[in-house]
């Protein structure tokens, strides 16, 4: 019998979800233990770093990692699973797009280990101590990986194969990523696993939502009792389902909830947060500055509300300013 | 070699804003031509793309424009009423005023964005709105997105090459043995 084709799962800045979705796969992870070999995945079994450098270049059919690029350790995990994997697939919205981490790319490093050890309500750290990338304790030098100045995507680091999306992706996309793989039916490579259409046509409520919307006010979901049938941008509501890829089948709006854009743009967008900025605002009511200011106002965090999960991989990456204030001297 | 593509030198070797200008066809771009054949001079910052509407400008072209090195992003479009598609300048009013909004939220100050109605018979208003736009980058100082990201991933880049320089050192031992 042939040996099985060895895989590997990782995660860098995550928050569980991801993993958790593989486990969701629920008895479908037993089938697919029977035709894996699954070589390193530290949150469910005992492998180190160091088996995974033993394996020969490409000894893994596929490396399935995620979560978002913020650690020095994490670039050089997956510079060592790009060496080592024939597909390396970036899983779910993090690795996908830089996820909700990278809504960090709105302040420098500086200000967040600030607030952190520092400024944080429930902090007592009176002597402002921080984690340092090497220090001496009882004569010995400890290290630890750098924090770096950006989140980033993990195509921003290494040359990623394939793309699953989602925050998390769902057990079918999943399972149809890894059946894709092992019968070696794959698209072009650097193809989002996923259809490449917008998620309203998934939508159960597709059928009421309106040709020419006209906005009046937006409302905010948790302030607003929403009707469970009827298109949420006609019920005032920012859904970003125009500018986001469809592949979830509709689950949010499914469960009265508007989507939030976590399956990023299709191929026909580069930047999912100004497609959608465009198409809600075009469809403002109002015609003079004053008017349409006053219902913009319901919208009122654009960078937190359209790039959910890509600012890392919006066109602007990164607050502009951001690098200049941290070179400045502390004061 | 000049690999600085964001800050064009000016004659003089000093740096000089670059403003990317999206022109509808029917008003700001016939403005620019009749400021062009009546010869009046006005600052050079400025590279005009013509549209058919201010309506069709994308807020993913001023991002792009942004992130590929413009100081500046000006958009013309004819006065509210004047579209000949109806309603496209009101389409851009509205995406300005949040765009504005989001630019400033990333850290790209309000100057750098401008809107203005210029109809086909206004070459003098060509000249004064990218003459007075041109000054106002000048006392802003470059963007230079393009050099920031540079400078961003250098940390990502030198990681990189210890880790290649690493490789090949390993695979020279493992050839060696
Ligand atoms: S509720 Fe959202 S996803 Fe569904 S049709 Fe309306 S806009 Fe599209
Ligand atoms: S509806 Fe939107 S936010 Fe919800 S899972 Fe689907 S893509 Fe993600
Ligand atoms: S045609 Fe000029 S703005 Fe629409």
């Amino acid at each position: 019998m042939p040996a099985k084709p060895k895989v590997a799962f990782y995660w860098c800045a995550s928050c569980g979800g991801c993993e958790e979705a593989v486990v969701d796969l629920a008895e479908d992870i037993l089938g697919v233990v029977e035709v894996l070999d699954i070589a390193f995945w530290p949150v469910a079994m005992d492998f180190k770093k160091a088996d995974v450098k033993a394996l020969p270049d490409q000894a893994l059919v596929a490396t399935l990692l995620n979560g978002a690029i913020r650690t020095s350790e994490q670039e050089e995990m997956a510079h060592l699973l790009r060496r080592k994997s024939q597909y390396l697939i970036a899983y779910g919205a993090c690795a996908h797009l830089g996820g909700i981490p990278s809504l960090a790319n709105q302040f420098s490093r500086e200000q967040l280990l600030r607030y952190v050890y520092e400024e944080t309500p429930t902090i007592a750290n009176e002597a402002k101590t921080r984690p340092l990338p090497s220090s001496q304790s009882n004569g010995n030098r400890v290290t630890l990986p750098e924090f770096r100045e950006v989140v980033r995507a993990l195509d921003q680091v290494v040359e990623v194969d394939y793309y699953v999306p989602g925050c998390p992706p769902t057990p079918k996309l999943t399972k149809a990523a890894v059946v894709a793989l092992l019968e070696g039916k794959l698209p072009p490579k650097g193809s989002v696993l996923a259809p490449d259409i917008a998620l309203c046509d998934q939508c159960p409520r597709k059928a009421t939502k309106p040709v020419d919307v006209s906005f009046t006010e937006f409302k905010r979901p948790h302030l607003t009792a929403l009707d469970p049938e009827k298109c949420l941008l006609a019920q005032g509501v920012v859904c970003m389902g125009p500018a986001t890829r469809g592949g979830c089948e509709a689950v949010c709006p499914a469960a009265n909830m508007p989507c939030t854009g976590c399956f990023g743009p299709t191929s026909r967008v580069r930047d999912q947060g100004a497609k959608i900025l465009s198409s809600l605002c075009a469809n403002v009511a109002a015609k003079d500055e004053a008017g349409i200011v006053k219902v913009l106002d319901g919208i009122p965090d654009p960078v937190g509300t359209f790039y959910r999960y890509g600012l890392a991989k919006s066109l602007l990456r990164r607050k502009a300013d951001v690098a200049a204030a941290e070179k400045m001297p502390a004061s | 070699m000049n690999s600085e593509k964001t800050s064009p030198p000016a004659p003089d070797g000093a740096w000089s804003p670059r403003i990317v200008a999206f022109f509808c066809n029917w008003c700001t771009y016939t403005a620019a031509d009749l400021a062009g054949v009546s010869r009046l001079k006005y600052a050079p910052n400025a590279r005009v793309i013509r549209l058919m509407c201010s309506g069709r400008v994308d807020p993913q072209f001023v991002l792009d424009a942004f992130a590929r090195g413009a100081d500046g992003v000006l958009i013309g479009g004819c006065h509210p009423g004047d579209c000949h598609y109806a309603e496209g300048n009101f389409k851009m009013l509205r995406r300005f005023q949040l765009l504005k909004r989001l630019l400033r939220d990333m850290g790209i100050e309000e100057p750098r964005l401008r809107l203005e109605w210029i109809s086909a018979a206004e070459g003098e208003k060509v000249k004064a709105v990218i003459n007075d736009m041109t000054a106002r980058l000048k006392s802003l100082g470059p963007l230079g997105l393009p050099r920031q990201f540079a400078e961003w991933d250098s940390e990502v880049v030198k990681l990189t090459e210890t880790i290649q320089e690493q490789e090949t050192k390993e695979a020279e031992v493992t050839h060696a043995s």
